[in-house]
């Protein structure tokens, strides 16, 4: 370096001009401050190497609008951060507005691989609100309807996840086994998407031997399908590499943060509240509790697929069981009574009326009640003023629950990691972001 | 016709718009905006029975530089709905937006503080579709629409188009 080139460094070295100063004793206290002070002034990076990396909130694999903020040392993940909010409908601020009713379609939109299962979570709640039952019939209805919501979900959940990690056939299959799903309920429930097909007290309409016969064709030919899908995957080298080992989490953490279904299964924790708590008739029926102990993204894998056929088991059971009898409730001032009544009787005409424009007026109080849905513990706290619409109702929404796993299962982990991660934790953003 | 029996053999005469009407109707690309429920059935019409490759337009591209058509499906809340507008930005033109379901019409059900209510308060929509969700079938009358639409359409009116963007 010649002589006359100058660099930063000799600027800052320079110490301030000491000319025309006063003399040491006369000098202010800042003064002094400022002359004392280490001329050094360092540049240092505070990223250092590190790379701030934002994945979606549009991306082809965050299962929707799920934003992940990344800092990552290269392609290693230093740490992550899920951001939510980007489908954040206010549900329940708007279930302070309508009759219990009315939110029933709402609780549709909640998870929506699996709108049956949140229709029964919410109606549970409320029935146990008001202290009614429904049926033991529609009870088995329900459950059937609900085993089948499952399968739906966890069709799409390992489907996707398949096709995250490059597997794009088995999504195409599991597309091909969802649609015969949603012929049955388009045959039983009259809607073959977002269902609404539970009532307080019942369910809309009971099921015909069509719908029965559909069901058990469609449980007759599933196990078949479902393991020509595994046969793509169980001996995958590449599904199992990028599988295996990662989103590793230990049964005391995934306590600790809360995870819930087939996640907390994943890592050993045979807690399912099908069996530890039973609802409807669960604990009439015979099914196992399916864990793995790895914790990783395999082992949720595992647990899905096995639980698939748990489900199967169950609506065998119920097809077998399902006994005659009413579907409704007999509350009049509680259940809608049935529209052909409605028309011809003043008594159905009057209390449909008070049941539609005031609503079912439970006593005060509250209560939650929870089911094991697709996705984990999914419940619902009602507090009621004794009024048409509930003063306030909270959603414990798994998925919201499981994502916060994320941060600890993506460190140190590659960041193509995330993709199996994320599809083996399985969340739904409608309701994560409620 | 008589220019074309003078030219000879290999040539056809036709209006440019009808060329690149028919050439642009049969190749969108769908850019697939799926935001909640509206995805799982927009995913459904890309599945086995459905088959959207019918309509030439199962190229689903995850990047808005490569793909003619936003398929809008699902709740926009205000927190999402800069980025939709982002992305359309970012398609090339010329571009056209299908707005899936009664969500992504009118807001739909959500009433609520924070879903806006209808995307064409920020988008140029070209195509409405009803349903909650809409059905598979629904979702290809509206591709079909969109076709028309393009098929129609001039090759200048794309040039200087000033789009009127309405902030509410």
């Amino acid at each position: 370096m010649s002589e006359h080139t100058k660099t930063a460094d000799d600027f800052f070295d320079t110490p301030l001009p000491t000319t025309n100063l006063p003399p040491k004793e006369q000098r202010s206290q800042l003064l002094q401050a400022l002359l004392d002070m280490d001329p050094d002034i360092s540049f240092d990076d505070p990223l250092e190497n590190d790379m701030v990396l934002n994945m979606g909130p549009s991306h082809p694999a965050t299962h929707g609008v799920l934003r992940i903020l990344l800092r990552l040392d290269g392609e290693t993940i230093v740490s992550a951060m899920p951001e939510l909010g980007y489908l954040h409908r206010g549900y329940e601020k708007i279930a302070e507005n309508e009759t219990y009713h009315e939110f029933i379609t709402h609780t549709d939109r909640l998870d929506y691989l699996q709108p049956l299962h949140n229709n029964v979570a919410y109606i549970l709640a409320v029935e146990k609100l008001l202290g009614i039952e429904a049926p033991v019939r529609a009870q088995y209805i329900r459950t059937m309807l609900s085993e089948l919501a499952r399968i739906s979900s966890h069709l799409v959940g390992f489907g996707v996840m398949a096709m995250d990690v490059g597997a794009m056939t088995l999504l195409l299959w599991c597309f091909r086994e969802r649609e015969k799903i949603h012929d049955i309920f388009d045959l039983v429930v009259g809607a073959r998407f977002t269902t609404s097909f539970t009532r307080i007290g019942g369910i809309a309409q009971d099921i015909t031997d069509e719908g029965l016969a559909a069901i058990r064709a469609f449980i007759d030919q599933f196990p078949e399908r479902q393991q020509e899908g595994e046969r793509l995957l169980n001996r995958n080298r590449i599904f199992f590499d990028r599988c295996r080992n990662t989103g590793v989490i230990s049964a005391e953490d995934a306590l600790a943060i809360g995870l819930t279904g087939p996640n907390l299964r994943g890592s050993g924790v045979a807690m399912d509240l099908r069996r530890d708590n039973p609802y409807m008739i669960y604990d009439q029926l015979d099914f196992d509790v399916i864990t793995e102990t790895e914790g990783d993204s395999l082992a949720r894998y595992y647990v899905r697929l096995a639980e698939m056929k748990e489900s199967v088991k169950i609506i065998y059971q119920c097809l077998d069981k399902l006994p005659q009898g009413a579907v409704h409730a007999r509350e009049p001032k509680k259940v809608l009574p049935r529209k052909e009544r409605i028309y011809t009787r003043m008594e159905e005409l009057i209390h449909d009326f008070m049941i539609v424009n005031f609503g079912v007026n439970p006593p005060e109080g509250e209560v939650y009640h929870a089911v094991e849905s697709a996705k984990g513990q999914l419940g619902f706290h009602i507090v009621s003023r004794g009024e048409g619409h509930p003063w306030r109702l909270k959603i414990r929404s798994p998925s919201f629950c499981n994502l916060q796993a994320l941060p600890q299962m993506l460190k140190g982990h590659l960041l193509s990691d995330i993709l199996a991660v994320l599809g083996s934790l399985d969340p739904v953003m409608g309701e994560a972001d409620k | 016709m008589g220019l074309e029996s003078a030219l000879g053999e290999g040539y056809l005469t036709t209006k440019l718009d009808a060329l690149v009407g028919w050439a642009r109707k049969n190749s969108l690309w769908p850019m697939p905006m799926g935001l909640s429920c509206c995805a799982i059935e927009l995913m459904s019409a890309g599945d086995p029975r459905h088959d959207i490759s019918r309509y030439g337009m199962e190229v689903m591209r995850f990047s808005p530089r490569q793909s003619d058509v936003m398929i809008v499906a699902g709740t926009v809340t205000y927190k999402m709905a800069h980025v939709v507008r982002k992305i359309y930005d970012q398609m090339a033109e010329p571009r056209w937006v299908i707005a899936m379901g009664a969500c992504a019409s009118s807001g739909g059900m959500f009433r609520s503080y924070s879903v806006v209510q209808g995307i064409d308060q920020f988008l140029p929509v070209d195509v409405f579709t009803a349903g909650c969700p809409p059905r598979p079938e629904n979702l290809f009358n509206a591709l079909i629409e969109l076709q028309k639409k393009v098929e129609k359409s001039s090759v200048l009116d794309y040039r200087d188009r000033k789009e009127p963007i309405i902030i509410s």
